[in-house]
């Protein structure tokens, strides 16, 4: 196995300089000169040319490259930095003014707000985990036990009239939800705070994010449903469910201790594969709602051309999804055993 | 069952084409049985006759213009009271009031007469504002039917044109990784882990964060942009599905013969193993059209997509949720309700096509 993790590891390295290759690219040139987005509404040549000094754009592509690479490794050591040495906050203040990139914990620099980038991803990873979790946690005990049922009664009229409004309530847009329910239940009805987040985790979590949460879990379980009967569906028409409905078992034991581990198994692939997505979570919500979560804050750095936090934030959460990838892929073997790693 | 027909005298288009034609017969005849299927196939038709009526100008041709009062009730609540619009008649009346005489104090004095005369010139016709509109109005008093109408068209159109390019994309690059393999297909590979390693959604917002910031392509903001933006995120799923078609058709008798017979690569990849690929391409097609359009709808709503002077069911979602809080539900009732139908009607069109093109069931 680790051998396994090691290949894998290994394997990462190519996909990751080619996602800093695309950002790279896309931002370096397709997206035209960093430096006149920054500039914005400057035209004087000179300023422009010290900025494009200061980004180091003059610079040929490989060592704007180098210096890419250079900053997406400075931001993992600030982090590790910030969190084990608290000490070195006091002297961020005289650090600000030495020469950038040469200092060693000087990391990259929003456009906008100034704040460092690293600092903005970690601050703003909290939030949207309160709200992503639950959600998936909910979505997915809701929708196998929902999923069992309608599975059970398959081939029903109930089976087709639960599964026809499944696909009307999906093809609703997540919009619409989020306007309509923030008014009725916010608004209206005043059971849910409209919208806001403090800094306390359980007021968050008990106050602010139930409606969120809830709103989520709702929309996300009509596709969820179709999907986790689809599984369960596969694997009714396996012999081993014959065997064990010839044994004399009830269609109930059969269900639920046969047919339910072993459809677990392409249930827990469609969960490995949601996973990475709590960490981007619902920028929709998120703006909706106003949490200080990485979905608002990518949208709002999009917004304003903030490329420093939108390059950020892709490298950084590709890297999350690859290793959470891995993480998922070794799980799988303690599932199931039939697994090999090759 | 094209394998057979495939015979090497088969090189020429039309025999091919005719051994295609088979399987698409078949599938009609299983979708012309299938209740569910014809039915939505005749929704997304309407739709369709609907965005090329208003891109020809044949219907909502008015859509942006002032018709009724601002927030028009609709027809069915005609008489019910309308605040906004009361407010706003009454405003320019109440400004119309002179406050005090300042000719003694004002320079500009002299020139009221010149002024006045000038005034008198200028001829000001008041056109009547409708009081209610069929499904009513928005803040300007435009008619909310006739911007559902307008904004299905922005919307199909960008979902259709969108999955199209991503189509030709993914099943290019599906066709020739698949086919070729070596260093060729490790590339596209490559490529492929590139971008499903970014999560979809931050993958469209750096897209589009380059495409409205760039000064270059800002002759094609808007539908162009948008249209770009789904089609370079959207096409990894079909590269998938396409290139282990590739890879399961390449080892197939036929493909042999036609290589026997001295057909081109190129010519194997597109002209004989394609059409037994083609009914993929078609499901893939019509699921990633649904799945642009919502895309596309919220990314309109987010001010990343069309601009502000065309209109897409985004667009009027985004003016409905301010509208909402007065009281006024009818254009969110209006985009949401014939967003759903078209999306329904796409995704269950899209699982009848499926089921008719299963080359399993006969």
């Amino acid at each position: 196995m680790g051998a396994y993790v090691l290949r894998r590891l290994w394997q990462m390295i190519p996909t990751l300089a080619g996602v800093m290759l695309l950002i790279f690219v896309l931002f370096n040139w397709v997206g035209g000169d960093p430096a006149l987005v920054l500039a914005g509404k400057i035209t004087n040549k000179d300023q422009i040319e010290n900025i494009r000094k200061q980004l180091g754009v003059d610079q040929p592509a490989y060592v704007q490259l180098g210096y890419f690479a250079f900053e997406v490794a400075n931001g993992f050591t600030c982090t590790w930095r910030s969190y084990t040495h608290n000490d070195d906050k006091p002297k961020a203040g005289d650090k600000a003014t030495a020469d950038a990139p040469a200092s060693k914990c000087e990391g990259v620099r929003s456009w906008a707000t100034n704040e460092e980038v690293s600092k903005i991803l970690t601050s703003r990873i909290g939030p949207t985990l309160t709200i992503m979790i639950p959600v998936l946690l909910l979505e997915t005990i809701i929708g196998v036990i929902l999923a069992i049922g309608v599975a059970y009664v398959r081939g029903t009229l109930t089976d087709r009239a639960i599964m026809m409004v499944c696909t009307v309530a999906m093809s609703i847009s997540f919009l619409v939800y989020i306007i309509v329910a923030q008014y009725l239940f916010g608004f209206q009805l005043g059971w849910f705070p409209v919208q806001g987040w403090s800094d306390s985790f359980w007021r968050n979590l008990t106050y602010y994010a139930p409606l969120p949460i809830m709103l989520a879990v709702f929309v996300g379980l009509a596709p969820a449903l179709r999907l986790y009967r689809s599984f369960f569906l596969d694997e009714i028409n396996h012999d081993y469910v014959r065997t064990a409905r010839a044994k004399g078992l009830s269609e109930k034991t059969v269900m639920m201790k046969h047919v339910l581990r072993n459809a677990m198994i392409p249930i827990l692939t469609n969960i490995g594969i949601a996973l990475p997505g709590i960490f981007v979570g619902s920028f929709l919500l998120e703006t909706f709602f106003s949490i200080p979560g990485l979905g608002r804050e990518i949208l709002v750095a999009v917004n304003r051309s903030d490329f420093p936090v939108i390059k950020a934030a892709t490298v950084y959460l590709a890297m999350v999804t690859m290793i959470i990838n891995l993480l998922v892929d070794v799980l799988y073997k303690a599932v199931d055993p039939r697994v090999s790693f090759k | 069952m094209s394998a057979a027909s495939t015979t090497p005298s088969a090189v020429s288009l039309a025999p091919v084409h005719q051994a295609s034609a088979g399987l698409w017969k078949l599938a009609w005849r299983r979708l012309k049985r299938d209740k569910v299927g014809m039915v939505s196939l005749a929704v997304v038709l309407f739709f369709i006759l609907m965005m090329i009526g208003s891109f020809t100008g044949l219907v909502a041709k008015n859509w942006s213009k002032e018709i009724g009062v601002s927030y028009a009730n609709p027809l069915f609540m005609h008489g019910a009271e309308n605040l906004e619009a009361v407010k706003k008649s009454t405003d320019p009346s109440a400004k119309k009031i002179p406050t005090a005489d300042l000719s003694d104090i004002d320079p500009l004095a002299p020139r009221y007469k010149e002024w006045e005369e000038r005034t008198a010139k200028i001829k000001i016709t008041e056109t009547p504002r409708a009081e209610s509109l069929p499904l009513g109005g928005d803040k300007w008093g435009r008619d909310v039917l006739q911007k559902a109408i307008k904004g299905a068209e922005t919307s199909i159109f960008v979902g259709l044109v969108a999955a199209l390019f991503a189509i030709v994309i993914g099943t290019a690059l599906g066709a020739i990784s698949g086919y070729l393999g070596g260093r060729i297909g490790d590339l596209l590979e490559w490529f492929y882990n590139i971008f499903t390693s970014i999560p979809y959604i931050l993958l469209i917002l750096a897209f589009a964060a380059v495409f409205s910031s760039s000064p270059q392509l800002a002759a094609f903001k808007g539908v162009p942009t948008v249209v770009a933006i789904l089609a370079f995120t959207g096409w990894t799923g079909i590269y998938r599905l396409i290139r282990s078609e590739y890879i399961k058709h390449a080892g197939r008798e036929y493909v042999k013969a036609a290589q026997a017979i001295g057909a081109s690569d190129t010519r194997r990849m597109f002209v004989h193993i394609l059409p037994n690929v083609s009914h993929v391409c078609l499901v893939q097609l019509s699921q990633h059209v649904v799945q642009f359009i919502k895309a596309e709808v919220i990314l309109s709503f987010l001010g990343l997509g069309v601009p502000v002077d065309s209109v897409s069911w985004g667009t009027m979602l985004a003016e409905a949720q301010a509208e909402l809080v007065i009281g006024k539900w009818w254009q969110l009732a209006a985009a949401g309700i014939s967003m759903a139908i078209l999306v329904t009607a796409f995704s269950m069109l899209t699982d009848s096509l499926r089921d008719a093109l299963d080359p399993k069931i006969k």
